[in-house]
């Protein structure tokens, strides 16, 4: 071990949990404790199949939340990925009513969104202007393009779409999930190894620590930063091929508001809206303590679905006091 | 030497910002195995120069060649993967970073792109163990302090195989102790045939490393001379361009009588003042009129004793009177409100707003003692600024000018003006002339000297044994988070006496025993 003087080591016991995984252990808590409020009072809340549902009405957010964690870790943020996902519903619905076939419709949907999302990066990069006004702009593009498709809702017939959509993944009880939820779980893997193993990973953490230091360390920032706006726009276009699985239709008004669901599951997650703190683990706990609101409103049956924006506002406003008090502690 | 070639040659370099010849025609170069170090007042552009050769900012003409080759960096990556390897002048580092990472990030070792956390982790402990340095490197590098975020910022520089090593300011925030440390690895490098650009403000330490000087004024290149043919006197002539009568003239002055100042009631009396892990609790006295100095090594809890004083850290034990009332000092607004100033040490963390000008930098403190609603007139602002920018000459003399694009040393001269200009009665400076130049840290030093002529309490913080000689009169020794005694700064007290009794006892450890 290495030798330590008082006025270097922090002084923290080792059972004391290092300040920057209490907003991700918060949120594991209340996870728990509204689960366990929910098997107390319902008693099918107890049924396994609940939690797979959370997971397959909630797969496609998962995906786009985790390409907001990227954003929001740079300190960024990504106003765009609703109408983003909305537009990769219609344009695989609108191509393939035309006859495209679906592989060929797969790469194009898989392609508008980091396109839309690398230009948005480019520009907030280069002519160095808030990411809110440029994918407050890509929002608008994107829901004008929907539209621009179609005004009305386009149905999705094609067997590759409705076998994904009626696929089932389960055990022998007959409990299952959906090909979404595995592609969810893939896409979670994946961001939360780059985030942690890579360079660009870390580099998405140095930006949002501190953007001066990390040129001055050498460290390529414009390209980490287009990154991570291409990555939300990846996971936004897949978050709408999911979307469109779920829903087999496109329809021009989907997912509006979506951006703003997708930022408090972050948030709520633990990661830090000035950027620099946080886990896509945080975000994968975010969006199941959403995920679990709808479920016990919908349960309790006489509530109003409102009641999920009222609860969730309140746990936003908790959730950034907390980083807050732990900003506060540590000075 | 002569018979060498020299590994960098940069020529007729000139870069401008708006309103500002930063460079002009600077020609600079330097040879495999020296240390070199680079001088000038504030604001003479030598961190610009830095800038330049390592891409963060394009010359406008001029060009640079490193070993023969001519080159134009794109930035500080690719200037370290040719070599030239720098720690900027504020530690550029990542606070939400573990300590190792802030060594690493960018250069990781990798196995098919995956970082190797642990080898990582083992490397960056034996690097800094070369610096003496033992620390808990997966912790997050906010969570220490400003010396060994400096020292881990060094270990980046020196792991990278440089054949170009610059430090700027590397020393402004580390102790004795550790100065010394990194001085033995700069000797180390010096030998191993790397060249070493070393910025500094102090002259010791430039008599004590560099083999040659190169000496820049106003954007301009003075003259380049080895150490050996440039007195001492002569540089300082050369860095301010004027004759030193500046310097002059403090140490003749007799101090007032410590008996004489003590006879009032004390302005502040902090009475078993402590906090748990932070500082024990010590008795002091501030009387108007009088220089209180803090010494003691850094990490000795100077800094501590200055924000229980300004309510910034909240006491557990004792209390605080303030012309003899009981009064806590809850908060900095309570401080403030007793006409306590604190001009703190860490400016860029705590201090300036890069975006503000320099006019509404120094008004700040002011405007918010008067309260938002009542605004300073802009005549009066106006006067007091100029005043404060020509008091404490600071460079260049634009009060509009966005404080974030002023030298560092200027910058440090804004904040200090922003306490100043509030007029309070106990004035407590953290290290104010850490990253200034000569002429200012003489002018400083006069200021101080005067507002307690003129009956201003001062608490005096400096890990400047000398200054703090010069102008207290009484000296309070810091160690081991201890007020450990009281000197009234007399004929009989001198650095070695304080330093004596900052290193006696029995039990003793720097902060990197
Ligand atoms: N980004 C910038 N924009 C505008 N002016 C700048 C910028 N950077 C530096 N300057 C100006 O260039 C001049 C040289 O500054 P520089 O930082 O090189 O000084 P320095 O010699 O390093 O001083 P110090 O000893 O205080 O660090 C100063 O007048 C400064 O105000
Ligand atoms: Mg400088």
């Amino acid at each position: 071990m290495t030798t330590t003087t008082p006025s270097q080591i922090s002084g923290r016991p080792w059972w004391r949990i290092p300040q920057r995984h209490v907003p991700v252990l918060a949120t594991g808590a209340l996870l728990l404790v509204m689960y366990a409020v929910g098997v107390s009072q319902y008693r099918a809340f107890s049924n396994v199949q609940v939690i797979f549902n959370v997971f397959i009405d909630n797969g496609f957010m998962l995906v786009v939340a985790v390409g907001m964690t990227f954003v929001i870790l740079t300190g960024g943020i990504d106003l765009s990925v609703g109408s983003v996902v909305a537009m990769t519903a219609m344009v695989c619905a609108s191509l393939l009513q035309a006859g495209v076939p679906a592989p060929l419709v797969l790469v194009i949907a898989l392609l508008i969104g980091p396109t839309l999302g690398f230009l948005m990066g480019a520009v907030i990069h280069f002519f160095e202007i808030q990411p809110f006004i440029v994918t407050l702009a890509g929002m608008f593009f994107a829901r004008g393009m929907c539209t621009l498709i179609s005004k009305s809702s386009i149905p999705i017939t094609d067997p590759f779409w409705t076998d994904a959509a009626q696929q089932r993944i389960g055990d022998p009880k007959g409990n299952f999930v959906s090909i979404s939820v595995l592609i969810a779980f893939a896409v979670v893997v994946v961001a939360a190894y780059v985030l942690a193993y890579t360079r660009l990973g870390r580099n998405t953490y140095a930006i949002g620590g501190n953007p001066q230091s990390a040129l001055l360390m050498g460290l390529p920032v414009a390209k980490t930063r287009i990154a991570v706006y291409t990555i939300s726009g990846l996971c936004a276009a897949i978050g709408g091929i999911l979307l469109s699985f779920y829903t087999l239709s496109g329809a021009p008004l989907i997912a509006v508001g979506m951006e703003l669901d997708v930022i408090a599951a972050v948030v709520i997650g633990g990661t830090v809206l000035t950027g620099g703190s946080g886990y896509v683990f945080g975000t994968v706990l975010g969006v199941l303590v959403l995920g679990v609101i709808q479920t016990l409103i919908t349960f309790d049956g006489s509530l109003n679905s409102w009641w999920t924006k009222i609860v969730i506002g309140g746990l936003l406003f908790a959730f950034i006091l907390l980083q807050r008090l732990i900003g506060i502690r540590k000075k | 030497m002569s018979g060498r070639q020299p590994v960098l040659t940069m020529t007729a370099i000139s870069k401008s910002f708006p309103g500002v010849r930063a460079l002009d025609g600077v020609d600079f170069r330097m040879f495999p195995g020296e240390v070199h170090a680079l001088m000038g007042e504030n604001g003479a552009g030598k961190s610009t120069l830095i800038k330049v050769l390592t891409g963060v900012y394009s010359n406008d003409s001029g060009t640079i060649e490193l070993a023969g080759a001519e080159v134009s960096f794109s930035g500080p990556m690719q200037a370290a993967t040719h070599g030239v390897s720098t720690v900027y002048q504020e530690v550029n580092l990542c606070a939400n970073l573990s300590v190792a990472e802030n060594i690493f990030i960018g250069r990781e070792p990798r196995t098919f792109g995956a970082i190797r956390w642990g080898e990582m982790r083992r490397r960056a402990r034996d690097l800094l163990a070369r610096l003496d340095i033992h620390i808990d490197v997966t912790q997050l590098l906010g969570t220490y302090s400003l010396a060994v975020q400096q020292m881990v910022a060094i270990a980046r520089a020196i792991d990278i195989r440089a054949r170009v090593l610059i430090l700027d300011e590397p020393t402004s925030s580390l102790d004795a102790g550790e100065v010394e440390q990194l001085f033995r690895i700069m000797r180390q490098l010096r030998d191993e045939g790397i060249a070493i650009l070393f910025v500094t403000h102090f002259l010791d330490q430039v008599y004590g490393m560099a083999d040659r000087i190169t000496v820049l004024r106003n954007g301009r290149l003075v003259g380049e001379y080895p150490t050996a043919e440039l007195p001492q006197l002569a540089l300082v002539e050369k860095m301010i361009g004027k004759d030193l009568d500046v310097l002059e003239g403090l140490d003749e002055q007799p101090k007032r009588e410590l008996a004489a100042i003590e006879a009032s009631t004390p302005f502040l009396r902090a009475e078993q003042l402590g906090r748990k892990g932070s500082v024990a609790p010590f008795t002091m006295t501030i009387h108007a009129g009088e220089v209180v100095g803090l010494a003691g090594l850094l990490g000795s809890g100077r800094t501590e004793v200055a924000r229980l004083l300004f309510g910034a850290d909240r006491a557990d034990h004792g209390g605080v009177l303030i012309n003899g009332k009981p009064s806590p000092l809850r908060n900095p607004v309570t401080a403030i409100g007793h006409d306590i100033a604190f001009c703190s040490e860490n400016r860029r963390t705590e201090g300036l707003v890069g975006e503000l000008t320099v006019r509404e930098n120094i008004i700040l403190a002011m405007q918010a003692a008067r309260g938002w609603l009542r605004p300073i007139p802009r005549r009066r602002q106006d006067e007091l600024v100029e005043k404060y920018i020509s008091a404490l000459s600071i460079r260049p003399a634009n009060p509009e000018m966005p404080v974030r694009n002023l030298s560092g040393g200027n910058q440090q001269k804004v904040l200090l003006a922003r306490w100043l200009i509030t007029e309070p009665r106990l004035l407590i400076l953290d290290e104010p002339t850490r990253g200034i130049d000569v002429g200012a840290k003489a002018e400083i030093q006069k200021l101080v000297v005067q507002l307690s002529d003129g009956g201003m309490a001062v608490l005096f913080i400096s890990a400047e044994l000398e200054e703090v000689l010069r102008l207290s009169h009484k000296i309070a020794v810091m160690r081991d988070r201890q007020l450990v005694t009281e000197l009234a700064n007399d004929d009989t007290v001198d650095a070695v006496r304080v330093m004596q009794t900052i290193a006696s006892g029995t039990h003793h450890e720097g902060p990197n025993a």
